[in-house]
């Protein structure tokens, strides 16, 4: 039987125990379609009998509106961004991440502490620290990347609106003006990703292709995995 | 980032008062800030909890009762840095006196009887500067329950340690409470060099010992000079 594996800190009061469940996260930039596929995905686990839950940042109940106000305004550090991404995570972490992977449910999730330490370490925050900091994490089952280039994303987040201010890294004075910002501060988040892919043992997914073939794909390999490691309770129905 | 045990580059210097609830700490530092403005020095004062950045959602956990160890660890670190940045930061860079009253110390004792683990905690703290004078006040538990026994009307849940069941009734679980955190405290005490002051003694011959270290502390300070209006 599974444990429950962390990143580097199992905190104490934590209970050991079996782990049935599986922690599938899906990172990239924003505007590479994880979202969508993230839904479809569920969607496609669902109709085979697995239990899914799906998870995200900004979602949990502590803390996810205060960090929505605390971008409206301009006291965020470098250092309360991450801290506040980190304690969002733990929230999630306690109350739903760990108790669903406890009872067989596949959480899936949509950007994980990946994403925070990219965005970390391009708002200038110290790796080792930043790494230290979301110690306290699940280690995931499989991570997708799905890749994408910023010449190929810039299309899609304009096409889709506009570009936002903390996505554009705007915070930084990366560049002169949000376009030259977006630019920059996703070139670095994407460098970051690119860097963590091998060490992290990433599946990279090339995020410029149709979504319905990035769909298939995601599919195989997250099947192929289901069925190396079955352990899920929520066993498959026949 | 290694903040914590290397020395700082900054003009200003760092003073901070550690110990358990009732130990006299706040009475020696403030008694401490008199006699360095007294000698002419610009102090600024400061105090663990008292920064804004996420006092809502601390009050609203603590209230509903969801707020686990790692993320009460977590939220207090959060307004740790917050109170750095804006707080601390500035006059440490203008050359000033800063008086802090706890400092990260505390949140290791309090987070790791609360069940964090000790390394996570330590690590996580490593952004803040190393203070160049930190004293701690070593009192016996049952000294700091008469003194707060005396002074204050009602223990607050969470200053009692009711989160972690040791206890049915406040007073019982403070004592448990604060006698793990005395032990937690003797160890970041060696562990981080703080200079340990009896807390039993007497205000006046505290306060001696405390303007000494101060004093010695001093040697290699140079206020910022301010510039005079001719």
């Amino acid at each position: 039987m599974n444990e429950i594996h962390y990143i580097s800190h199992k905190m104490p009061y934590l209970p050991d125990g079996p782990c049935t469940g599986k922690l599938v996260v899906i990172e990239g930039t924003d505007g590479c379609g994880r979202t969508t596929q993230a839904f479809k995905l569920r969607q496609w686990l669902e109709v085979q009998g697995y239990g899914v839950i799906d998870t995200g940042w900004t979602r949990s109940k502590l803390v996810g509106e205060a960090i929505t106000d605390l971008k409206k305004g301009h006291s965020l550090h470098r250092l309360t961004y991450c801290l506040m991404y980190a304690t969002d995570l733990a929230d999630r972490m306690e109350y739903q991440i760990l108790p669903a992977l406890r009872s067989g449910f596949i959480v899936l999730a949509d950007r994980y502490i990946y994403t925070a330490i990219a965005r970390g370490i391009a708002r200038g925050a110290d790796e080792r620290w930043l790494r230290d900091l979301f110690g306290f994490a699940a280690v995931p089952d499989l991570v997708f990347y799905l890749r994408l280039g910023v010449q190929d994303l810039v299309p899609r987040v304009l096409e889709s609106g506009k570009m936002n201010y903390w996505e554009s890294g705007m915070d930084m004075n990366y560049g002169d003006d949000i376009y030259d910002s977006f630019i920059a501060y996703q070139g670095a988040l994407i460098e970051q990703f690119d860097k963590m892919a091998g060490p992290e043992k990433f599946v990279t997914l090339d995020a410029s292709q149709d979504p319905d073939v990035l769909q298939k794909q995601l599919r195989r390999v997250v099947g192929q995995y289901l069925q190396a490691s079955p352990a899920s309770a929520a066993a498959a129905v026949g | 980032m290694d903040g914590l045990t290397q020395p700082h580059h900054y003009p200003g210097r760092l003073i901070v008062v550690e110990g358990i609830d009732g130990s006299g700490k706040s009475t020696q530092l403030q008694l401490a800030m008199r006699y360095l403005q007294s000698r002419g020095f610009s102090t600024f004062f400061t105090e663990w909890n008292s920064a804004d950045l996420v006092k809502a959602v601390t009050k609203k956990g603590k209230k509903k009762q969801t707020l686990t160890p790692l993320t009460f660890s977590l939220l207090h670190a959060t307004d740790f840095a917050h109170r750095l940045v804006y707080s601390i930061l500035p006059p440490l860079k203008a050359g000033m006196i800063v008086l802090s009253d706890r400092y990260i110390y505390t949140a290791f004792a309090r987070d790791v009887v609360r069940g964090v683990d000790r390394q996570w905690a330590r690590r996580m703290y490593s952004f803040a500067p190393r203070p160049d004078l930190a004293l701690y006040f070593k009192v016996p538990i049952e000294v700091s329950v008469q003194r707060l026994v005396a002074g204050r009307a009602q223990l607050k849940d969470y200053e009692a340690g009711m989160d972690l069941h040791l206890a049915s009734d406040k007073v019982s679980s403070f004592k448990i409470f604060q006698a793990r955190i005395l032990k937690e405290y003797q160890e970041i005490a060696q562990e981080y060099g703080l200079s340990e002051i009896d807390a039993s003694q007497s205000i006046g011959h505290q306060q001696q010992i405390v303007r000494g270290l101060i004093d010695q502390m001093l040697e290699s300070y140079q206020p910022a000079e301010q510039e005079t209006m001719a």
